[in-house]
């Protein structure tokens, strides 16, 4: 579902400049916390070399005079251990000012990345939806938001290493030309190989969090379809789908274990050889006189904390072009900005009574035609049914008038306005839809009723009353109050639809837009619901049918064929087409024909 | 120079910081409770995989251990003998063992490899292996399991919990088993050294048990509220994607925005927190180790000359009180991980203690294809949360009826025929089919034979064909083509853009809502079931083609015994036997002749939707 991370396209160059984009974005965000956090990891590289004198200082001053001279000077051996406290110590702040600083660096990053797409969601227009799965989407928010923050971790550090490794030769320098020279052989050596291992670990690295995605996605989807798989009994092929998948992120994470193996013995190996080539020419220049012991120390303690800062700084050069492309995902929805304002429309309508015009729409999707010039109108107070075959396009009609799909071309009025330009607040308020499909939160059923709008207990209650949901519902364990599961799935079918139907009557809208609401109630209960309806004055109904029970309470029925009207006017009326009565016709037909 | 080889193995944890924040919702209660050695014996029962050459791996971390004290004894050895020999440098001993310890050195890199190599490989294995089982076991558990629990949990046990304990295996694991190695090597090769001054290095460093203790488990909490809290953010992401049409055409999205935002918020501020404990580890570390370099010093100064210690063995001390850092420093940073992971592990196993409650026999009887009979004898079922749903339903249908199951919604209907599929048991009471008791049925044959085509049309999100193939893998085009042609919707099937090809989305949500149950109408047919069940399956589909289908499935019905449970009459009417629920029990039961004279629960609903049939 995921487009793959391995495809890193692209130079290294341009690699760079992208991820180091996405490093000034969250400098701009978090300029502090980012600024500390560099200045702690600047204080502990600093702190940290200068420990390695200090060690060399005690050598010479303490240890040696002291064991093999055997004339300890009290105030050497108290000032060496007051320094190397003190320094130990500036150097666990560096650290901790370091870690703490980069949490709120980078979590702050994110915070503000995840709100800007959440916002996203919400306001973009429905199409946008259509096009990306769920799936897609949450992995954006969770862990495409991780990968695109990864490398914010290694920064400072990073930044501090490169700092340490020119104080580091800087020092080295100072103590003797010809071991500064063993550094210079080893510094880039140690760089070479974790550039080599970084660059080969970064494919089969993505490939084991692509692996990781799709098993989720394939676990999440497997559960969430567990009925079908249970009745069609396809538990043990699920578990091989499973065991392939799963097999997968097993194979990739061997292969970065491999590389791992060959390339971090090697890496943390290396300063130790560069110790013992130390240990060969520092004798020598010792026996010379012109390196002392504890100098020889300090290099060698020098070299011991190497490897690990250049290794950080290997992981987030390789982290860098991860992050870029994860960012780049979510940066595809956060750049569809611009587009969305088109359709916020800021016209208030009147309260009056409201009709509906639709004028010459047609609607695709994809490339396929669904409507082709559709027209017609609800005046107020009326109820139009809509009938048609399935997949006809009645619910795309629902989602065209509830602004949620876009007519390819032709327009939609409400109340004589143009509905993209109604105040959506507005036109919520006037058009309600009752889905074809049930969707309930995972809130109360009050809540679900309500979706945060403010309506009296009576009209709450009134709505109940005509969706003829306050049976079942007082007999809930709370009743309005009880909790919901996800997607409201301890509920019956039709105890589900008569909440959504309870929804779309509450309040005082002009028009309902019914798709299809009551398929899964029983006729006696349809009935009394019908009726209700019946009872609500000067409110126009637009019904999708199938039910002739449903049809006959119509002024007028709107028979969608093949993409087009093909008749409008009374059940009568149309009965003269033949398409439609058969259609109208087919329980009746089907009696007889029995 | 403390920090000589820090966490050499959890460099990853420095930078990203690996908890597994995925969603996990419901923390088990008692995962604080459990200790490690209980843990880890059950899960060694779990997966004996693990066991496989567990000695060879000890003796690879001695190796690698050694290399690391190699260096500190060179550089004693060479101080000592080398530079200050009897008769000035000793340059050929000097070149001897500078020699020897590159052997060693690289000797490491090799073991290292091969314990590296190893160790990820059994882990891997075992995780692969663990995962599947899991999984199996799930799917196995009742329906009820799976609807009481968020879905999040669930798929969290399998993935999520699951990669935590991938990541442990890469990092922790390995750190515990060569870190503890070269914690006993070096203190060792130090007490050879002097014993004295390695009973200063440990008393300095026994406080930092304590210490370590109580910030791990401040870590531990903190990051389980974190992950609660991306649980939570993700939850109601979810909901504001998967149900963007009723947040736009409700106006909804100001309060999702603001419960987004709270969400969001409150992730962040427990990120932040959780993670001021790791950076805490790092002052604390850092003053533990300078605090022993610096006392080995001073108690060297004062005692060294009366214990005859050379220079250079005071030198190789040194270095090898901040090796001996490095582990420890390291064990410091990965106890959160190890106790989440060993919670993670815990919870995995747990949910393989969640017992099964539809037990498919070891070698159960086979049905005979074609028509099957059923009968249900007093059964009784209530939902774990809830009440009496169906009360003492005796029903028997013979062979190859037609049935029509009528009632109001949630009278049960849909209950009682999950029941038929064995998709839950019922409380008390049985059910037999063709004389055998439905558990003693073998579940492959059973599966063949009933086939229920449940209230939603529920499509996975993949092509029409492999939906209708799911139930039968093995299935050729060829029989597809049949499936639909049988049922009369090869025309319908023709008309989409891509014919059976065409993606159906997630949940089916790129076609109609009618059009899935037409998929899933030919899913259950390619199966050509003894027991077909279809529960409000043509609910969203037009009346012509419903008929169509009704009709096209009683052709079929040959060999067949059809259960339908629909709100549309017309199946009644035709039907050979009707059975109507009410509040979960059956009130009427007989032909349409029958029960429509009858003044009953049938005649009614029967009348009302005539009313609402017959043309004017
Ligand atoms: N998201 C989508 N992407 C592509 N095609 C779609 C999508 N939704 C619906 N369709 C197609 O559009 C046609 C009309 O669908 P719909 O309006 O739901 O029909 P119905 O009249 O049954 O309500 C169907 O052929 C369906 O397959
Ligand atoms: N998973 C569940 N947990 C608790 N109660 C449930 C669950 N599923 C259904 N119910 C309840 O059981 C009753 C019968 O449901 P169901 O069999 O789906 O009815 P029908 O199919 O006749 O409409 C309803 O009151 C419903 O609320
Ligand atoms: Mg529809
Ligand atoms: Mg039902």
């Amino acid at each position: 579902m995921q487009p793959p991370i391995t495809q890193l396209e692209g130079s290294d160059s341009n690699q760079f400049r992208r991820g180091l984009k996405l490093i000034s974005r969250s400098l701009k965000l978090r300029p502090f916390s980012h600024a500390i956090a560099i200045t702690g990891a600047c204080l502990f590289s600093i702190a940290a070399v200068v420990l390695t004198r200090v060690l060399g200082y005690a050598t010479d001053d303490v240890i040696i005079p002291n064991l093999d001279n055997n004339s300890l000077d009290k105030r050497d051996l108290w000032l060496a251990f007051t320094l190397i406290i003190a320094v130990g110590l500036a150097r666990g702040l560096g650290a901790f000012l370091r870690r703490y600083f980069l949490a709120g660096a980078r979590y702050g990053t994110e915070l503000y990345w995840r709100r800007q797409l959440f916002n996203q969601y919400l306001d973009l227009p429905m199409s946008f939806h259509r096009k990306k799965s769920p799936g897609e989407l949450l992995a954006h928010a969770d862990n495409d938001m991780m990968i695109a923050s990864l490398a914010l971790m290694p920064l400072a550090f990073t930044i501090g290493t490169f700092f340490l490794t020119i104080v580091a030769l800087v020092n080295l320098f100072l103590i003797h030309p010809a071991i500064a020279l063993i550094a210079l052989v080893l510094f880039p050596l140690l760089a070479a190989m974790n550039k080599s291992y970084s660059q080969r670990v970064v494919a089969p690295a993505s490939s084991v969090q692509e692996a990781v995605g799709n098993t989720s996605s394939l676990v999440h989807e497997s559960f969430d379809g567990i009925l079908v798989v249970k009745s069609l009994g396809r538990g043990d092929q699920e578990v091989e789908r499973l065991r392939e998948s799963a097999e997968k992120i097993r194979k990739h994470r061997i292969s970065v274990g491999r590389l791992r193996a060959i390339f971090e013995p090697a890496i943390y190996a290396l300063p130790n050889l560069g110790v013992i080539a130390l240990l060969m020419i520092g004798t020598w220049l010792i026996d010379k006189g012109s390196l002392t012991i504890g100098e020889l120390v300090s290099a060698i303690a020098l070299f011991g904390i190497l490897a690990f800062p250049v290794r950080i700084a290997g992981i987030f050069f390789e982290e860098l072009p991860r992050s870029v492309v994860a960012l780049d995902r979510i940066d595809e929805v956060l750049n569809l900005e611009s587009s969305q304002h088109q359709h916020q429309g800021t016209k208030a309508i009147s309260s009056e009574p409201s009709t509906l015009r639709i004028e010459n729409v047609e609607a695709r999707y994809d490339d396929q035609l669904i409507l082709n010039n559709i027209s017609f109108s609800v005046e107020s107070g009326e109820v139009v049914a809509l009938v048609g075959p399935t997949g006809v396009g009645k619910s795309t009609i629902a989602d065209l008038v509830g602004s949620l799909q876009q007519p390819t071309s032709g327009n939609i009025y409400l109340s004589n306005t143009l509905l993209n330009d109604i105040k959506p607040s507005d036109r919520t308020k006037t058009l309600t839809i009752a889905f074809q499909e049930s969707f309930l939160f995972a809130d109360t059923v009050k809540e679900n009723i309500l979706l945060g709008r403010q309506f009296t207990d009576r009209e709450l209650q009134e709505a109940i009353e005509i969706a003829q949901a306050n049976d079942f519902i007082s007999h809930l364990p709370d009743g309005l109050d009880t909790q919901l599961g996800e997607r409201g799935v301890t509920l019956s079918g039709g105890q589900r639809q008569r909440v959504t139907l309870a929804r779309a009557l509450i309040g005082n809208p002009q028009i309902i837009f019914l798709d299809d609401s009551t398929s899964s109630v029983d006729p006696v209960i349809e009935k009394r619901i019908l009726d209700g309806l019946r009872t609500r004055k000067n409110i126009s109904l637009v019904i999708v049918a199938h039910r002739l029970s449903t049809i006959k309470l119509a002024d007028r029925v709107i028979f969608l064929n093949n993409g087009v009207i093909e008749g409008t006017g009374s059940h009568q009326e149309l009965m003269r087409l033949e398409a439609y009565a058969s259609l109208a016709k087919a329980y009746e037909k089907a009696g007889v024909d029995s | 120079m403390s920090q000589s080889r820090h966490s050499r193995r959890n460099t990853r944890g420095e930078i990203s910081f690996q908890k597994s924040e995925a969603a996990s919702l419901s923390e088990g209660e008692n995962e604080e409770k459990t200790g490690a050695l209980v843990v880890l014996r059950r899960g060694l029962q779990v997966s004996p995989e693990l066991r496989t050459g567990a000695g060879l791996t000890v003796l690879m971390a001695l190796i690698v251990a050694s290399g690391s004290l190699a260096i500190p004894v060179l550089i004693q050895q060479i101080l000592d003998q080398g530079l200050r020999g009897e008769d000035g440098l000793r340059s050929n001993f000097i070149y001897i063992s500078c020699a020897i310890a590159f052997f060693i050195v690289s000797f490491v890199i090799f073991a290292q490899r091969a314990t590296y190599n190893r160790l990820v490989r059994v882990a891997e294995t075992t995780i692969l292996e663990l995962r599947v089982r899991v999984f199996r076991h799930l799917h196995r558990l009742s329906l009820a399991d799976h609807q009481e629990s968020r879905k999040g949990i669930l798929t969290a046990r399998v993935t999520s919990d699951i990669e935590t304990l991938s990541q442990f295996a890469q990092w922790g694991a390995i750190a515990w088993i060569v870190d503890s190695v070269i914690i006993v090597g070096t203190l060792t090769v130090m007490a050879i050294y002097s014993w004295q001054l390695t009973l200063v290095v440990i008393a300095i460093y026994l406080p930092i048990i304590p210490i370590l203790k109580a910030i791990q488990q401040q870590q531990f909490l903190k990051y389980r509220e974190v992950r609660e809290a991306v649980s939570e953010t993700l939850g109601q992401a979810s909901e504001a994607v998967t149900a963007a049409p009723v947040i736009r055409s409700y106006g909804y999205q100001s309060s999702i925005r603001s419960k987004l935002e709270m969400a969001n918020q409150n992730q962040y501020r427990r990120q932040i927190k959780a993670h001021k404990f790791f950076a805490l580890l790092a002052p604390v570390m850092d003053t533990f180790s300078a605090l022993s370099i610096a006392g080995v010093i001073v108690a060297g100064s004062y005692l060294g000359p009366d214990m005859g210690l050379t220079s250079g063995e005071m030198i190789a001390f040194v270095f090898l009180t901040t090796i001996l850092i490095a582990p420890i420093w390291e064990l410091g940073e990965v106890l959160d991980q190890t106790q989440t992971a060993l919670a993670g592990w815990w919870k995995i196993l747990s949910v393989l203690d969640v017992p099964i409650e539809v037990h498919e026999p070891e070698s159960g009887e086979k049905l005979r294809p074609g028509a099957v009979e059923i009968e249900a004898s007093n059964i009784n079922f209530r939902y774990r949360t809830g009440s009496q749903i169906l009360s003492d339903v005796s029903i028997r249908i013979p062979a190859g009826t037609n049935v029509a199951v009528v009632g109001e919604t949630g009278s049960g209907k849909t209950t009682f025929v999950k029941l038929l599929a064995r998709i839950a048991d019922p409380t008390n009471g049985q059910i037999t089919i063709n004389g055998v008791p439905i558990h003693e049925i073998d579940a492959e044959s059973r599966h063949t034979s009933i086939q229920m085509v449940p209230q939603d049309g529920f499509l996975f999100d993949q092509t029409i064909r492999e939906n209708v193939a799911f139930g039968k893998p093995d299935a050729s085009k060829e029989e597809i083509q049949t499936a639909f042609q049988s049922l009369g919707l090869t025309d319908w099937l023709n008309k989409l853009p891509e014919g059976m090809d065409t993606q159906t989305g997630s949940r089916g949500e790129r076609i109609s809502v009618g059009e899935r149950q037409l998929v899933a109408l030919a899913r259950a047919q390619l199966a050509n079931p003894g027991l077909l069940i279809l529960d409000e399956a043509t609910s969203a589909v037009d009346p012509e083609t419903e008929v169509a289908l009704v009709s096209a499935l009683e052709r079929l019905s040959q060999g067949r015994t059809t259960i339908s449970v629909a709100h549309r009459l017309s199946t009644a009417e035709k039907a050979d036997l009707i059975i109507v629920f009410d509040q979960g029990k059956i009130v009427e039961t007989g032909t349409h002749q029958e029960l429509s004279t009858q003044n009953g629960i049938y005649a009614d609903l029967h009348n009302t939707w005539m009313g609402n049939t017959q043309t004017i």
